[in-house]
């Protein structure tokens, strides 16, 4: 039997499915069409009652928040794959600093441009420019922190990838491609290299080649 | 006996306030260093250096230093894992997992609508910034969306993971104490296993002694 990932076309399952292949797990999807309203079907809001991606199934037993699920594999399948979580409980007290500063600082402001330059559009709804360039600013903002703290360390938590970094993949890669906004990482030295390194890895790569992202 | 740990920002602060009734939670003592923000401490250099946010709290244990109000409690939980309360962050993964889901689901759909109405309702008036009613209409309805999800979940559990009091509770409880004290607090009143929750939760010692922190005693008399 094998964990069931629901709504691999978008972004936050994303999240869960690049943990999934970076620990050698088997996993199966089961399409979400958020456009059709899917998400807030009875059916789907009994698995997941705030109406949002992702959930999963492993068995019985039923798991939501891309990240409670991302750090519950990474734990519970320690033993293989890449290790996600450091080697101490210091190391694992700054990867959660960090995954908890990319739900906070990072993940808020570019998940409000994905809806007013994605979604927004898609459904017929006009989209505030002064919202833009708030968000930018404070997008900008975060990641000025993180050029400062990436020109002293390879990795947000440590020297190591942990699942930190791996939570700003899916979103990342919205600023590079549809979004139009790769200057906010260029213009930036080591976040620019940090982005080029997380986004090379041989998961994600197979996360794009798999599930490419509809937006 | 190890150097008690150092957490940095206002006592009054919901985020300060989650991290001090976690350290109780877990008997592990603390010093409280204040930053003074009205005075924009939390922005100056000094402080920049340990929180490059410039937000509260910051908190540093045997030379570790970590922010985040979240990460840090997850992480006093895991240093401390035998001490105080042992089943604070679950003793097993699967409790573990339940925890850290409504974790996240308090940091992503409760905390968003509660800190603005708490900064709306009860910080506004007193910075004397004008409330923005728009707001406030906009954040009670979300806010009410998201107490009807978890009046459905209390209804057949006790605590929100499961049968006892977790990390995923106490989070709610620094902005859920300020909206109780408003107009807002309606909405935990109407929602009958909220009600029932609330009160549990909201009277533990550990929070009554964070409430105390929040207020200055009153002048003895001479």
């Amino acid at each position: 039997m094998v964990v069931k990932v629901y709504g691999p076309d978008y972004a936050s399952p994303k999240r869960v499915i690049l943990c999934l292949i970076e620990k050698e797990i088997d996993y199966e999807t089961v399409d979400v069409d958020l456009f059709k309203g899917e998400h807030l079907s009875p059916q789907y809001l009994k698995l997941q009652p705030f109406g949002v991606l992702p959930v999963i199934e492993d068995g019985d037993y039923i798991l939501y928040e891309s990240r409670a699920i991302i750090r519950y594999y990474a734990e519970k399948y320690r033993s293989q794959g890449s290790e996600l979580l450091g080697k101490t409980i210091e190391e694992r007290g700054l990867i959660e600093q960090w995954l908890d500063v990319e739900a906070h600082n990072f993940q808020p402001p570019l998940y409000d441009l994905v809806v007013q330059l994605l979604i927004n559009p898609k459904t017929g709804v006009a989209s505030d420019p002064k919202r833009i360039q708030e968000d930018e600013e404070k997008l900008a903002k975060t990641l000025d922190v993180y050029e400062e703290r990436l020109s002293v360390s390879k990795y947000l938590a440590s020297d190591t990838f942990s699942l930190a970094d791996l939570s700003h993949i899916p979103f990342g890669n919205y600023l590079v491609t549809t979004l139009k906004k790769e200057y906010l990482i260029r213009d930036r030295k080591n976040v620019s290299r940090w982005w080029d390194d997380i986004s090379s890895r041989p998961s994600w790569k197979k996360v794009l080649e798999l599930h490419p992202p509809v937006l | 006996m190890a150097a008690p740990v150092k957490v940095y920002g206002p006592p009054f602060s919901t985020a300060v306030a989650r991290v001090m009734v976690t350290l109780l939670e877990k008997d592990v003592p603390f010093q409280l260093l204040p930053v003074n923000m009205a005075k924009g401490e939390h922005k100056k250099p000094d402080y920049l250096k340990i929180q490059p946010f410039g937000q509260v709290p910051a908190f540093q244990d045997e030379g570790v230093t970590i922010f985040e109000s979240r990460a840090i409690s997850r992480y006093v939980c895991d240093k401390y894992a035998n001490q105080g309360n042992r089943g604070l962050f679950g003793t097993n993964p699967l409790e573990k997992a339940s925890i850290d889901q409504w974790l996240e689901a308090e940091g992503q759909n409760f905390n968003p609508p509660s800190s603005i109405l708490v900064f709306q309702l009860t910080f506004a008036p007193r910075m004397k910034i004008k409330q923005d009613e728009n707001l406030i209409k906009q954040n009670e309805a979300k806010l009410a969306s998201v107490l009807d999800v978890y009046d459905r979940r209390l209804n057949e559990s006790r605590y929100l993971a499961g049968d006892d009091f977790t990390l995923a509770d106490l989070s709610h409880l620094p902005n859920a104490q300020y909206l109780n004290g408003t107009d807002v607090g309606e909405l935990f009143r109407t929602r009958k296993n909220v009600e029932r929750w609330w009160g549990e939760v909201s009277n533990r010692e550990s929070w009554k002694k964070v409430l105390e922190m929040q207020s200055p005693p009153a002048p003895k008399k001479a």
